[in-house]
């Protein structure tokens, strides 16, 4: 890097709309390569301005196969879309198996649709952060949304709020212990409700319910969720689905809340990433310093709480402030 | 950027061209990389050559793995290894599996496919012969 000569190469690449550097920097800001940092900061001025759409729900509800769907309704309007999975990585191998990408049907020569799957990695803090520095790079390469999928049920995912703009909620008919969970959590992180599988029965009757539930509150945005239905397999409804998400997306611009919920999810995702680089450090330097060794030595022996041990080196790191 | 840090995972693609329906064997290997820390991006079944480059290419991946059962491989993987070429990707290690008859996989070898395993190949061999590709493509 040549100071304050003008944006590195690569991110000069990523706005021209050259791929291969667009996948290589998604990578390194994956593996959290300090490379990475310079082309992250000269892209960052010109980010924020598009719809990042999250959809999220349990288990094989047809996430995928929506986002699929709907990369055909937007393609089909001229509008460029750039999309990223997350999958959970094995907490034993920490290795993955990411597999929303054989969901996706589009033009192999289509330019207009650039597809990434991520494994989760660390925790959920950094995940949020990790996902939300390759949508902004996404977004730099020129894309008119992007979408956001991640698996979830209940209040793990409220990180999809720290992502998105607008959170798409997925779920089935016969929801059954599912009803049980959005009244615990997903129920505040969802911008729009999706009963996707409507071809299966009891659609309507979970639909209703939904309505009843939304109807209950609003968001802490004030904004009251849509319920719609869909069904990939028909397919039917992904149109009103994405006009659900194009009006919260209104919503958010003519009732200033897009700036606030922004302003929310960069001090989440500052802190996010503070928490992850922080954790690592601590967790590498008790087995590694002599000092912090011998601490946690002292841990095991009973001798002190842990409690106790944390409070010792956040006053030590962090004290007098 | 364009290299790659020893502790970062292998990211590979497996990805079955061709027209035959069913993918138990990419299954089992896909599990078995990823068992080894690897992450897997699974493409799943009829994959034209241009899909399973595209796909490399937007996942950077370090390596491709291909599955066939159909006896399409004389066509579909030089013609994959060809496309990678063409999009100065040429360095992307690829290996395959599946029933191949030994004259074709002499010759397919000679095109460039790194690894070929028959169907008594053990996952072991598999994800070791796997990560030294890889490894040795960054
Ligand atoms: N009947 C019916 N099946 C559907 C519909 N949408 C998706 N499916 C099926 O549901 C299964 C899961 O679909 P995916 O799109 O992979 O679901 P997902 O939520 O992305 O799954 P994960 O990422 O594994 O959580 C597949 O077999 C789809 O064919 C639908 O509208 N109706
Ligand atoms: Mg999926």
């Amino acid at each position: 890097m040549s100071g304050s000569a003008g944006p590195p190469p690569v991110a000069r690449a990523i706005r021209r709309g050259d791929r291969r550097a667009l996948a290589r920097a998604i990578t390194a800001v994956e593996n959290g390569d300090p490379a990475a940092a310079p082309v992250v900061r000269a892209l960052y001025p010109g980010t924020g301005h598009i719809p990042m759409v999250g959809l999220t729900g349990p288990l094989g509800v047809g996430k995928s196969s929506l986002l699929s769907a709907l990369v055909g309704l937007l393609r089909g309007q001229g509008r460029t879309v750039g999309a990223i999975a997350v999958d959970p990585s094995s907490p034993f191998s920490g290795g993955s198996v990411l597999g929303d990408r054989i969901r996706l049907e589009r033009r192999a020569d289509d330019d207009g649709v650039f597809f990434r799957s991520m494994a989760s990695r660390g925790e959920a803090g950094g995940v949020a952060a990790a996902t939300r520095e390759v949508a902004r790079l996404l977004e730099a390469a020129g894309f008119d949304v992007v979408f956001v999928e991640t698996v979830g049920s209940g209040q793990a995912d409220v990180a999809i709020r720290e992502i998105a703009t607008t959170s798409v909620v997925v779920l089935v008919p016969h929801l059954g212990d599912e009803v049980q969970t959005l009244k615990a959590g997903l129920f505040e992180i969802a911008d729009v409700f999706d009963v996707n599988k409507a071809d299966l029965p009891g659609a309507d009757v979970a639909a209703r319910d939904l309505t009843e539930l939304a109807a209950m509150g609003k968001t802490r945005d004030g904004w009251s969720s849509r319920v719609v239905r869909t069904s990939t397999t028909t397919p039917t409804g992904i149109a009103e689905l994405w006009e659900a998400i194009t009006a919260h997306e209104r919503f958010l611009d003519d009732s200033g809340a897009r700036v606030a919920g922004e302003r929310r999810r960069l001090a989440a995702e500052i802190a996010g990433r503070l928490r992850d680089r922080v954790g690592h450090e601590v967790t590498e330097r008790l087995e590694r310093d002599a000092e912090l060794r011998e601490l946690l030595d002292r841990v095991v022996g009973r001798k002190v709480d842990p409690w106790s041990a944390a409070e010792r080196l956040y006053r030590d790191w962090y004290g007098g402030r | 950027m364009a290299k790659r840090s020893k502790s970062a995972p292998i990211r590979v693609l497996i990805a079955k061209p061709g027209l035959d329906g069913h993918d138990r064997g990419a299954k089992v290997v896909a599990r078995a990389l990823r068992d080894a820390g690897m992450e897997v991006i699974y493409a799943g079944l009829r994959q034209t050559p241009e899909d399973v480059v595209r796909a490399a290419l937007e996942e950077d991946v370090d390596l491709i793995g291909l599955s066939i059962l159909s006896g399409a491989h004389m066509a579909l993987f030089p013609r994959i290894l060809a496309l990678l070429k063409e999009q100065k990707a040429g360095r992307i290690p690829v290996f395959a599996g599946g029933i191949i008859p030994d004259e074709d996989a002499r010759r397919l070898k000679k095109a460039g496919v790194r690894a070929i395993f028959g169907p008594g190949t053990s996952l072991e061999e598999i994800v070791s012969t796997a990560r030294r590709l890889a490894r040795g493509a960054a």
